[in-house]
């Protein structure tokens, strides 16, 4: 396999207005490599929600991206407070998240859905007290 | 349908339009922004009555042609300079939801 490409961001998480900052620096460095719009739709969407569960849970973490030859891996690691229940926090419509989240439309419990809905592989390690690693990949076609 | 025409069709206001001639292909109606990064399609009309800046990150990331502000709905100054900084379509229309989705739905 040829050289894979790595993208790094930290995500700020005192501040929710620029949260999605590096999704879209990343939609905007994949379509330079010339991978389809709809590749970079389900891999942009993916990992803005990711960023948007570390803003409002985790007070932010990092965000790393390797574009291989077939995949575009997204990894987002925090040290929050983790996730009890992870088939729980998978089902559509649970959320945690507070009032002041939901009233920005944010808060509806489809992130980790959609996160999972839009990628051909996902992989949470999470440990109360400690953080949550999240695994991701999208094929590329 | 090209935005242009849109616009004309429901008489808009005109907030950010950097991409005119970008061309709608269907409609998403929501306020809760994952089930529209869930369920929107690319080159859909989003219409909504969420204001905040994050809508224009939502717009951008699930590639919607345009983001139309149901009930007259306003956006403050940044939201709107983000908007055209992102390359980012967004009307506001004096009428509800229903009403704008039974117009588009005579052209689409």
């Amino acid at each position: 396999m040829s050289e894979v490409l790595n993208f790094r961001f930290l995500v700020d998480g005192e501040d929710f207005t620029s949260a999605g900052q590096a999704s879209v620096k990343v939609k905007k460095n994949l379509r330079q490599l010339g991978i389809s719009p709809e590749t970079i739709r389900r891999v942009s969407i993916a990992m803005y929600e990711g960023e948007i569960n570390m803003v409002i849970h985790a007070r932010g973490g990092v965000a790393d991206v390797n574009v291989a030859e077939d995949y575009v891996e997204i990894v987002l690691a925090d040290k929050g407070p983790g996730i009890k229940d992870i088939n729980q926090a998978m089902q559509e419509g649970f959320s945690t998240a507070p009032d002041s989240v939901r009233s920005l439309g944010f808060g509806a419990g489809m992130g980790l859905p959609n996160m999972k809905r839009y990628t051909d592989y996902m992989d949470i390690q999470s440990t109360v007290g400690e953080g949550t690693t999240i695994t991701m990949r999208v094929n590329i076609e | 349908m090209t935005i242009s025409k849109l616009c004309s069709v429901l008489d808009a206001k005109v907030l950010s339009l950097p991409d005119d001639t970008r061309e709608i292909k269907g409609v998403y109606i929501g306020d809760l922004l994952s089930w529209v990064m869930g369920r929107a399609k690319a080159d859909d009309a989003w219409i909504t009555i969420m204001s905040n800046i994050n809508v224009v990150a939502v717009a951008s990331l699930s590639d919607v042609s345009c983001i139309i502000l149901a009930e007259g709905v306003e956006l403050d100054d940044d939201v709107i300079a983000t908007a055209k900084a992102k390359f980012i379509n967004i009307i506001s229309v004096d009428k509800g939801a229903y009403e704008i989705a039974a117009l588009l739905s005579r052209e689409l």
